[in-house]
C-alpha cells in the first residue's frame, strides 16, 4: 500500500512536473512569438532629403492626402494660443490620459526629418514609430493602413517638403501601465488588422473610392465608431455613432434617427459645404472637416465618400417617406410661435430661438436650420443641443458666413433643460430626455473658459 | 487678439479680446451707437445686426466667431436711409420711443429676404424675439406690409443674401 501510495504519489508529481514544465515551455515560446511579433527595428535615420528630391506633382498630390485625413487637426496645437501647422503638440484627450501629437514637420530633431520614407511607411501601415516603438491607436494606424503605397508616397514628399518646425510636444499623461508601448503590441494582436484597401468587386468605381478614402484616409470611423473599453472601435457596431470631446459623432448608419434621411445629396452638403439643409451644420469637432479639409478636394472624392454613406444608411430604401417628413417638421416648426401664448416653456423659446429657426412651408429657408428636422434634437441624448447653445457656430463653422451666438451667459443650466425638453416633446417623436438640468451643467464643464463675455 | 472682418462693405481690423460682444466692438470701438444694448442676453432683440445678411443679436455674438464675416449695421442697411422698411417706418411713425427700432428693422429686412410677402404668422414667428415695451407691435406688422409691397421687384441690400467667403 506504501509503495503504490508513494508510486502514485511520485506519478502525480512527475505529472505535475511535466504540466509546470510544459506551462513554463509555452509561456516561453508563446512569449517569444509574441516578443517576435511586438519587436521592430528601428529604421536608420537619414540625412533630411532635398526638396528638390520630390516632384512637384508627388508633392500636389499629397497635398489632398494630407487634407483627405485632417494630419493638420490633430498635428496643430490648439490649446495655449495655438501653434504652428504639422509641428505637433495637440492635446488628445483619451480615457487613458491625454496624449500630445508628435510634430510631423522635416526638422530633423524634433519632427520627422530624419524619417526615410520606408520608416513612413511603417508608421502609416502598422503604426510602428522610427525607432521601432509601438504608436497609440490615437494615431488612427487601423485606417491608414488601408492607405495606398502611392498616397503614403505622395503624403511622404508633401510632408518632407513642409517647412521645418523645431518644436517638443508637451509630455504624456498616460499612466502605467497603458504607457508601456510593448503592451501596444498585444492591443494590435488583438484589434488591429494590417492591409492595403481592396476594392470591393460588387460595387462600382465610385463607391470603392469612396470606401477607399472613408475607411482609410478620412478616418470617420475613429469619431463615428463606438470604442471598447480598450480604445479600439467595436466592429460590431461600426458607425453606430460615438461621444467625441462631448459632442455626439452621430450614427452614419440606418440608425441615424433623423426624420429625413441621409440622402447622398444631404451628406455632398454637408461634407463638402458644412451643411446639410434638411439635417443641420457641421459644428463642433466636425467644422474643421468640411471646411478645411474636404473643401480643398476633387468634388469627386466629396460625392464619392456621401455616396458611399448613403449606401452604408440605406438611403435608398428609406427616403420615400422624406417629404411626408418634411410637412410634418413645416408644420411643428410653427408650433406655439403664432397668436396668444401662455405656456412659459414656448416663451423662453419664442424670445431666445425662433427668430433663426423659424421656418413656413413648403421648406426650411436656407441659414433658417430647421429644429424639427435637426439632428441634435434626435439623437439618444442632449449634447450636441447643449454644445450648440454654448459654444454657438461661428462664421467659419457651419454654413459659411454667417454665426449663431453663444449663449452660454444667456441661458442658465435650468433654461437650457426648459428648452431642449420643450422642443424634444413637440418637434420629435423620439422619448423625453431625462436629468436635462445635470446633462447641461455637464457640458457646460466641458468648455475651459466662457466663449462669450458678459454684462451680467 | 486682432479679428477682421467686413462691416458695411468696408474692412476693418479690431484689437480686442476673442470673447467681446460683437455689440461692444460696434458701440465702443467702431462708434457706430445705432445698434442698441437691450437685455444683454440675446432675448430682446435690440442689438440686432446681419451677419452674413442673417438677423444675428449682437450682445451675444463672440467677435472671434465673426472672424472672415460680413457684418451690416442699422447704419449701413442702405446708404441713403431708403431700404423699404426704413421708408415704411417712417411714413407709418412706427415708433414710440425708439430704442429697439434699429433692431427691429434689421429683423424685419431680414424677414422679407426670408418671406417677401410675409403672412401674419410668418411675422409673428420671425419678429416674435424682438421685443417693443412701447407696444407699437400693431404698427411693426402694418410697416412690414407695407415694405414688402414696395419693395417687390425691387432689389435688397447689397451685403445680403449667401454669404461669399470662407
Amino acid at each position: 500500500m506504501v509503495n503504490d501510495t508513494s508510486s502514485r504519489h511520485r506519478g502525480a508529481f512527475t505529472l505535475l512536473k511535466r504540466a509546470v514544465g510544459a506551462a513554463i515551455l509555452a509561456g516561453v515560446v508563446g512569449g517569444g512569438g509574441f516578443l517576435a511579433y511586438a519587436w521592430y527595428p528601428s529604421i536608420a535615420p537619414i540625412a533630411k532629403p532635398a526638396a528638390s528630391s520630390f516632384s512637384d506633382e508627388a508633392v500636389r498630390r499629397g497635398a489632398l492626402v494630407a487634407a483627405a485625413g485632417y494630419c493638420a487637426e490633430c498635428h496643430t496645437r490648439q490649446d495655449r494660443g495655438g501653434g504652428p501647422a504639422l509641428a505637433g503638440d495637440y492635446a488628445m484627450e483619451t480615457p487613458f490620459g491625454a496624449i500630445y501629437s508628435p510634430n510631423i514637420t522635416p526638422d530633423p530633431e524634433t519632427g520627422i526629418g530624419h524619417w526615410s520614407e520606408a520608416a513612413f511607411k511603417r508608421a502609416m501601415n502598422r503604426g510602428v514609430s522610427r525607432d521601432g516603438s509601438h504608436l497609440y491607436p490615437a494615431f488612427p494606424f487601423d485606417h491608414f493602413t488601408k492607405v495606398s503605397d502611392q498616397d503614403v508616397a505622395d503624403l511622404y514628399a508633401y510632408l518632407m517638403t513642409r517647412a521645418p518646425v523645431h518644436m517638443e510636444h508637451r509630455a504624456n499623461t498616460v499612466p502605467f501601465p497603458f504607457s508601456i508601448r510593448l503592451l501596444q503590441a498585444g492591443w494590435k494582436l488583438m484589434f488591429f488588422t494590417p492591409g492595403r484597401f481592396r476594392p470591393d468587386p460588387n460595387h462600382d468605381t465610385q463607391w470603392n473610392r469612396g470606401a477607399y478614402l472613408a475607411e482609410g484616409d478620412a478616418h470617420c470611423g475613429s469619431c463615428h465608431t463606438p470604442r471598447n473599453l480598450l480604445g479600439a472601435e467595436k466592429a460590431s457596431h461600426a458607425y453606430d455613432g460615438a461621444v467625441i470631446d462631448g459632442w455626439i459623432a452621430p450614427p452614419l448608419n440606418d440608425h441615424n434617427p433623423t426624420p429625413v434621411v441621409w440622402t447622398e445629396d444631404e451628406l455632398f452638403a454637408y461634407l463638402r459645404h458644412g451643411v446639410a439643409p434638411l439635417h443641420g451644420s457641421a459644428a463642433g469637432p466636425m467644422a474643421p472637416v468640411p471646411h478645411q479639409f474636404l473643401s480643398q478636394l476633387p468634388e469627386s472624392d466629396v460625392r464619392a465618400i456621401a455616396h458611399y454613406y448613403a449606401d452604408l444608411d440605406h438611403a435608398a430604401a428609406r427616403a420615400g417617406q422624406d417629404q411626408a417628413a418634411i410637412a410634418v417638421a413645416m408644420a411643428q416648426s410653427k408650433i406655439d410661435l403664432t397668436g396668444p401664448q401662455t405656456d412659459p416653456d414656448a416663451r423662453l423659446y419664442q424670445g431666445a430661438c425662433a427668430a433663426c429657426h423659424y421656418n413656413a412651408a413648403p421648406a426650411p429657408v436656407s441659414g433658417r436650420p430647421e429644429l424639427a428636422l435637426n439632428n441634435a434634437l434626435w439623437l439618444d441624448e442632449p449634447n450636441n443641443l447643449f454644445m450648440v447653445m454654448l459654444h454657438g457656430i461661428g462664421a467659419a463653422e457651419g454654413q459659411d458666413g454667417i454665426a449663431m451666438p453663444s449663449f452660454y451667459a444667456g441661458l442658465s443650466d435650468a433654461d437650457m433643460a426648459r428648452i431642449a425638453a420643450y422642443l424634444r416633446r413637440t418637434r420629435t417623436t423620439r422619448p423625453p430626455w431625462t436629468d436635462l438640468e445635470k446633462k447641461a451643467a455637464a457640458m457646460r464643464a466641458t468648455l475651459k473658459t466662457p466663449p462669450i463675455n458678459a454684462s451680467h | 487678439m486682432k479679428t477682421t472682418f467686413e462691416l458695411n462693405g468696408k474692412p476693418v481690423s479690431v484689437e480686442a479680446p476673442g470673447d467681446t460682444p460683437l455689440l461692444w466692438v460696434l458701440r465702443d470701438d467702431l462708434d457706430l451707437t445705432g445698434t442698441k444694448f437691450g437685455c444683454g442676453i440675446g432675448e430682446c432683440g435690440a442689438c440686432t445686426v446681419h451677419v452674413g445678411g442673417r438677423a444675428t443679436r449682437s450682445c451675444i455674438t463672440p467677435l472671434s466667431s465673426i472672424e472672415g464675416a460680413a457684418v451690416t449695421t442699422i447704419e449701413g442697411l442702405d446708404p441713403a436711409g431708403e431700404h423699404p422698411v426704413q421708408v415704411a417706418w417712417r411714413d407709418i411713425q412706427v415708433p414710440q420711443c425708439g430704442y429697439c427700432q434699429s433692431g427691429q428693422i434689421m429683423q424685419a429686412a431680414s424677414l422679407l429676404k426670408d418671406y417677401p410677402h410675409p403672412t401674419d404668422d410668418e411675422i409673428d414667428g420671425v419678429m416674435g424675439g424682438s421685443l417693443c415695451r412701447c407696444m407699437t407691435y400693431i404698427r411693426i406688422r402694418k410697416a412690414i406690409k407695407q415694405a414688402a409691397a414696395q419693395a417687390a421687384g425691387q432689389p435688397g441690400e447689397q451685403t445680403g443674401g449667401d454669404a461669399t467667403h470662407g
